[in-house]
């Protein structure tokens, strides 16, 4: 699908944005607003059927392009891939011993609050995560925006994925409780 | 046709005319038909001035009557007459849960070979057995009816509205009882979005709003985000199984308590669900309400209902609406102090406690300056009159979500997601898949829809079968299967072998829904659309089109023409006037093969122009300069 567009251009250029994990998110939306409005189907529905399905494709990228962008860990994961380096979450598991251990706990306090339908305790853990998160973040502008360190920024990637699972965990730990 | 727009964005060259389109709310308990007039949206009545039609079909030996007069027998022959066949939409005789409350006699259907699952349940009335699709067209097709008698022509189409939580399988029923209704579905269109639209464009409304849906039978939550022209749906959430109709039912339950019944005969269980529903609109704007009835059985009911105890019987489904009210919320990373304000809509919403539970959820009273049974179907005229090419000045943009996670079954009946519930539609995603065993050539996917780990607890959408992959060793095949969910809301699904490009045939056997074959015997069917009607009509339909492509490509050759290579336009201009010939006869094959040659000739024409268009509009503009139309 991706061919619909110029094929040279990465999901930066898409939206007329500098390459850089530091990002102007106001910017970020009302530039996909703006190409929506020019590809979403709506605005060909009552021509033909190839018209239509051209229209999805384009649509469907500008989406995916938007979602990757917006999110901080697929932004820099994209960041990376775009220079070639694998962040490799799947195959990469030599995390640092006190980092593993810290990141159990959490996810022991998690069920803990979950069986005991601490809603108190499940916030607290949230606004933790929260702020190690931005801390994160902060290094990874670092690394990338400034030192183009990518070697490091994958390491870091691969905490902010488990920020990412341990935020799902207490996302669907409030809607246990509140099920 | 679309090279000619294409150039000119938002703009039509042609010189149109206006063309009718109209949004209809397919509701639980009454449906409405509804238009854009002069750019005004406008819900069209019936010959009595009547705009809901009770959405109520009673079946007789020799034909079937919608509406009021139906509603009128539902207790006289409830087995024959069904109400709230929204709720029977995809579903399986599973999923209805206790069947000896409702006075119909269900079929179950028999387990499709291919799933092996049962498909979407039946009803046996005096006329056959009917299934919900069949039950909800006839409602359809009385709409399109009264809507082509007031508009004084065809319908272009319609913007049918959906639950925002109706899942694919009910969402696809939906489009089908359309077709079944000669109805050209424009879009599947949210019933709060629908009304999210209606509203925000009414109000020139700016910020995050709720909008709070509870329906005859259905609830739906969405947070959207309106900014300059654009609807942004951030999360939808809700329950397709709770209602009106649940309060009825509380009701319902309370007087069988209060007088020791129990075993109804059908007659007597809709008489009491009449009443309740009675008592509950009375309870709306009284403090009490008496209920009477005598029974089939000489039994006397005979019951005073308090808005108090109305209350307390009706208060945990109350909290259930606010529980996902929060879920939704959380969806949206959206605080409860951010919301500007709640949309309420759907006649349930009329009901005070209702109205109380969510103001002080919000600390705001909420929105009830629209006609909650209307304003949905407004919004759908609305976004009709938008898909049909009616652009006026007020140009806007809706950005919706799947309300689901779309997922499927990997080892051990485990479900992995492969779409996340509220990302923005149209959306794809393409997972690899390869073979275990060498030579190999099929292999079957399955897709389910929902939030839970586990296969069993979530929705059988379909079964693929991949076939025709070359035979390798085991392992070395790549099969890309690509998921697109569209801008409707539904799941398509294409497959290819990497390594030796062969594109592996796809059987899709809907768990729930109804197959090709079942649909077009029911349009065989169907008496209302004779055969010759239907030549004639699709004959007119493909001369329209050929014309307006064929007018719409001159041009295009016209303005851009040195886009194209001299094959390209001579393979063009032969089809072009192999079109023309098509046109002095009457064979609509013979019309649709020639359009769909012209119309395939040109995609990479229209591409490289739809290029350079969005080249134009984005070269040399700031991206905070570049407004949405």
């Amino acid at each position: 699908m991706k061919q619909a567009f110029d094929i040279s251009q990465d999901y930066f250029q898409l939206f007329g944005l500098t390459a850089s994990f530091e990002l102007d998110v106001s910017r970020l939306e009302s530039a996909f607003r703006a190409l929506q409005a020019q590809v979403h189907p709506d605005k060909s529905a009552h021509l033909p059927d190839v018209e239509q399905r051209l229209a999805m494709q384009r649509s469907t990228l500008v989406n995916e392009a938007y979602q990757t962008l917006r999110s901080s860990i697929r932004r820099a994961r994209y960041i990376l891939s775009l220079h070639g380096v694998d962040t490799g979450e799947e195959s990469n598991t030599s995390m640092p011993m006190d980092f593993l251990m810290e990141q159990m706990e959490k996810r022991e306090t998690v069920a803990e609050a979950l069986q005991s339908r601490d809603l108190d305790a499940l916030e607290q853990l949230e606004s933790h995560m929260k702020k190690e998160t931005r801390e994160l973040e902060a290094q990874l502008a670092v690394k990338i925006d400034i030192e183009q360190d990518y070697t490091h920024a994958a390491g870091l990637v691969r905490k902010l994925r488990f920020m990412e699972k341990l935020a799902e965990e207490i996302h669907s730990a409030f809607d246990e409780i509140d099920n | 046709m679309a090279l000619l727009q294409i150039s000119e964005p938002g703009l039509s060259t042609a010189p149109h005319q206006h063309r009718l389109a109209v949004g209809i709310d397919l509701g639980t308990t009454n449906s409405l038909v509804a238009t854009v007039r002069n750019g005004i949206a406008v819900v069209l009545n019936d010959e009595h001035g009547r705009a809901m039609l009770p959405s109520v079909v009673r079946y007789l030996i020799d034909g079937v009557v919608v509406g009021e007069v139906a509603q009128l027998s539902q207790s006289d022959d409830p087995i024959n007459t069904i109400v709230s066949v929204k709720r029977f939409m995809g579903r399986g005789l599973a999923d209805v849960g206790d069947t000896s409350r409702l006075p119909y006699r269900f079929v179950e259907s028999l387990p499709s070979e291919a799933s092996g699952q049962g498909g979407m349940l039946q009803l046996r009335t005096v006329a056959g057995v009917k299934s919900p699709v069949e039950i909800s067209a006839e409602i359809l097709k009385v709409l399109r009816v009264r809507a082509e008698a007031a508009l004084g022509g065809d319908l272009v189409g319609a913007v049918i509205t959906v639950p925002a939580y109706f899942d694919d399988a009910q969402r696809q029923a939906t489009k089908d009882a359309a077709k079944l209704a000669g109805i050209n579905v424009l879009r599947l269109l949210n019933e709060p979005t629908a009304a999210a639209i209606a509203y925000g464009l009414d109000n020139a409304a700016e910020g995050v709003y709720a909008v709070y849906d509870l329906g005859g039978g259905t609830f739906d939550i969405s947070i959207l985000r309106l900014s300059r022209g654009v609807f942004e749906v951030l999360s939808a959430n809700g329950d397709s199984a709770l209602g009106g109709d649940d309060f009825d039912q509380r009701i319902h339950c309370w007087l069988l308590e209060q007088n020791g019944l129990s075993a109804l005969r059908p007659q007597d269980t809709r008489l009491l669900l009449t009443l309740a529903r009675t008592a509950k609109e009375q309870l709306t704007d009284h403090d009490q309400a008496r209920i009477t009835a005598v029974l089939s059985t000489g039994e006397i009911v005979d019951n005073v209902l308090t808005q108090d105890e109305f209350h307390s019987l009706s208060h945990n489904l109350i909290q259930r609406t606010l529980q996902i009210m929060r879920r939704a919320l959380r969806d949206a990373k959206m605080g409860i102090e951010e919301v500007k304000g709640v949309v309420m809509v759907g006649g349930a919403t009329r009901m005070p406690q209702v109205q109380y539970a969510v103001g002080d959820f919000f600390s705001q009273p909420p929105l009830t300056n629209l006609d909650p049974d209307k304003v949905v179907a407004l919004g759908a005229a609305m976004q009709a009159n938008l898909l049909a090419g009616n652009r006026g000045s007020d140009d806007w943009l809706l950005l919706d979500v799947i309300p689901l996670s779309l997922g499927l079954e990997t080892m051990g009946g485990l479900v992995e997601k492969i779409i996340p519930r509220n990302s923005t539609i149209p959306t794809a995603r393409a997972q690899e898949f390869t073979t275990y065993k060498d030579g190999q050539t099929a292999m079957s996917v399955h897709v389910v829809q929902g939030e839970r780990e586990l296969v069993s607890d979530c929705r059988s959408l379909a079964r693929f079968e991949l076939r025709g992959i070359p035979p390798m060793v085991a392992g070395a095949a790549r099969i890309r299967v690509t998921f697109q969910v569209d801008a409707d809301g539904l799941l398509n699904v294409a497959a290819r072998e990497m390594a030796s490009g062969v594109e592996a045939a796809i059987v899709v056997k809907p768990s729930y829904g109804l197959s090709d074959a079942e649909i077009t015997r029911m349009l065989q069917d169907s008496t209302q659309h004779a055969q010759d009607d239907m030549q004639a009509r699709a004959l007119r339909e493909q001369q329209v089109e050929a014309n307006q492509l064929l007018e719409a490509v001159e041009h295009a050759l016209k303005l851009d023409g040195e886009l194209l290579e001299q094959g390209q336009r001579e393979q063009i201009e032969m089809r072009m006037i192999a079109l023309r010939d098509t046109l002095q006869q009457s064979d609509h094959h013979l019309v649709k093969r020639a359009l769909t040659a012209l119309n395939e000739s040109t995609v990479s024409f229209a591409q490289s122009r739809m290029d350079k268009s969005v080249k134009q509009v984005l070269a040399g503009k700031n991206i905070s300069e570049l407004e949405v139309k």
